[in-house]
């Protein structure tokens, strides 16, 4: 049925009005790919670079996909029932995930969070009513994943622990969700996928998608450029606990980001593309913006994992 | 005067993995000076070329945020605490 609406002066991600749904888990996914045309400017005619906005899934995050999934996967295994209380180390978008979708499901949250995250992810996790235990700052997300390990340890039987780091279905979840939707959104055109890595969950499954969809297709992951950075949810493999869903030997190349130069590039696409994301979504144009200059022709699509308004309170938005 | 300099993770392999050095001065300034010469490399990971802090990178005396006391010129006494956090957490995609 063609839903489009004679006259109207709006558009929805399908270019028709969007049904209505019954639940806000079917919110999930299915986020629009946009051209970026403004800083792009200075690239080669023939390479064309599209963003993925994850921000537009409920929770705000790419993490909306596997932790639904991981979720899920649990129900259907029978790990988690409603006697369960849902527990994983988080750096902030996994857990806002874990904690609406546990809200709306009606399953009790508690996440370890390093102390030092930003103040509107503190903020959002309570107000879905999620239990936060902080880490120590010093010891970063690795501090936060062997707390964690603790509490499961010492009290298995009272949590459901969905481990993002080492569950499968944390890269299924893109395997099946992201991959198929940038194939079909950018009509089998993408020649190139990149992502900045946390977990490495979506690179991992979104690129084992394409590459079984068309084997040439590169894919490449951005990362921080030393261990002491400033762009939150990333990790530098070399210097942290390598999560277990995370192969490197399946990635075609990897570039790294500069902090500074991230947070100047999240400030361009405010500015000049109208898109306020975090600055992991900076880091990965930065990196699709350097390959870009190495290529020809090409279609890019690059993920921006999250919006920026969970970051109004750091300094990435200072000159 | 001798201060206690509490580590982050990412800058241990510098310290030769100890979470907590000694350092000597009496301002911020100072006791960073004093760390890059026991330890060579530190100062460039917390400061800018300018000597700036650099923006991802929060030092607090005790449990004050320097920034709003005298930057790197708060003065530190015996027996204070500085503590090197990194402004983010990582580890979401």
């Amino acid at each position: 049925m063609d839903t489009r609406v004679a006259g109207a002066d709006y558009r929805t991600r399908s270019g028709g009005v969007r049904e209505a749904v019954g639940s806000v888990i079917d919110l999930v996914g299915n986020t629009p790919l946009v051209n970026i045309r403004n800083v792009t400017r200075d690239i080669p005619p023939g390479v064309e670079i599209y963003a993925k906005l994850e921000g537009y899934n409920p929770g705000g995050s790419v993490k909306d996909r596997p932790a639904l999934k991981m979720i899920e996967d649990a129900e259907k295994a029978g790990r988690l029932t409603k006697d369960k209380i849902i527990l994983d180390s988080t750096s902030g978008n996994t857990g806002i995930a874990y904690a609406w979708i546990g809200a709306h499901k009606g399953y009790r949250v508690e996440l370890v969070v390093p102390g030092n995250v930003s103040e509107e992810r503190k903020k959002m996790l309570s107000a879905y009513g999620a239990k936060v235990i902080f880490s120590d700052p010093l010891e970063g997300s690795d501090g936060a994943i062997r707390l964690c390990w603790k509490l499961y340890v010492d009290n298995p039987e009272k949590y459901c622990k969905l481990d993002q780091y080492n569950n499968p279905s944390n890269p299924l979840a893109h395997y099946e969700t992201t991959g198929p939707e940038i194939i079909a959104q950018t009509e089998g055109r993408i020649t190139h996928f990149v992502a900045s890595i946390g977990t490495g969950g979506t690179i991992m499954g979104t690129g084992r998608r394409l590459k079984e969809f068309r084997k040439d297709i590169k894919v490449i992951a951005v990362e921080p450029d030393s261990p002491l950075h400033g762009l939150e949810g990333l990790k530098h493999m070399a210097s942290s606990i390598v999560p277990g869903i995370y192969h490197e030997e399946e990635l075609d190349d990897k570039i790294p980001a500069d902090t500074e130069e991230s947070y100047e590039m999240t400030r361009r696409l405010a500015k000049e593309e109208g898109i306020l994301a975090g600055q992991s979504s900076g880091a990965a144009l930065l990196g699709a913006l350097r390959l870009a200059r190495t290529l020809k022709e090409g279609l890019i699509v690059v993920m921006f994992p999250d919006g920026g308004d969970k970051y109004l309170s750091t300094r990435v938005w200072e000159d | 005067m001798a201060v206690k300099v509490r580590i982050p993770t990412p800058l241990r392999k510098l310290t030769e993995g100890k979470d907590e050095v000694t350092a000597e001065g009496t301002t911020v300034r100072e006791v960073i000076d004093d760390l890059e010469k026991r330890y060579p490399g530190i100062k460039e990971r917390i400061c800018e070329e300018d000597g700036s802090i650099r923006k991802f990178v929060n030092l607090y005396v005790n449990d004050e945020d320097i920034r709003f006391k005298l930057n790197l010129d708060t003065e530190l006494k015996e027996g204070d605490e500085l503590s090197i956090i990194p402004a983010i957490a990582g580890g979401m995609c």
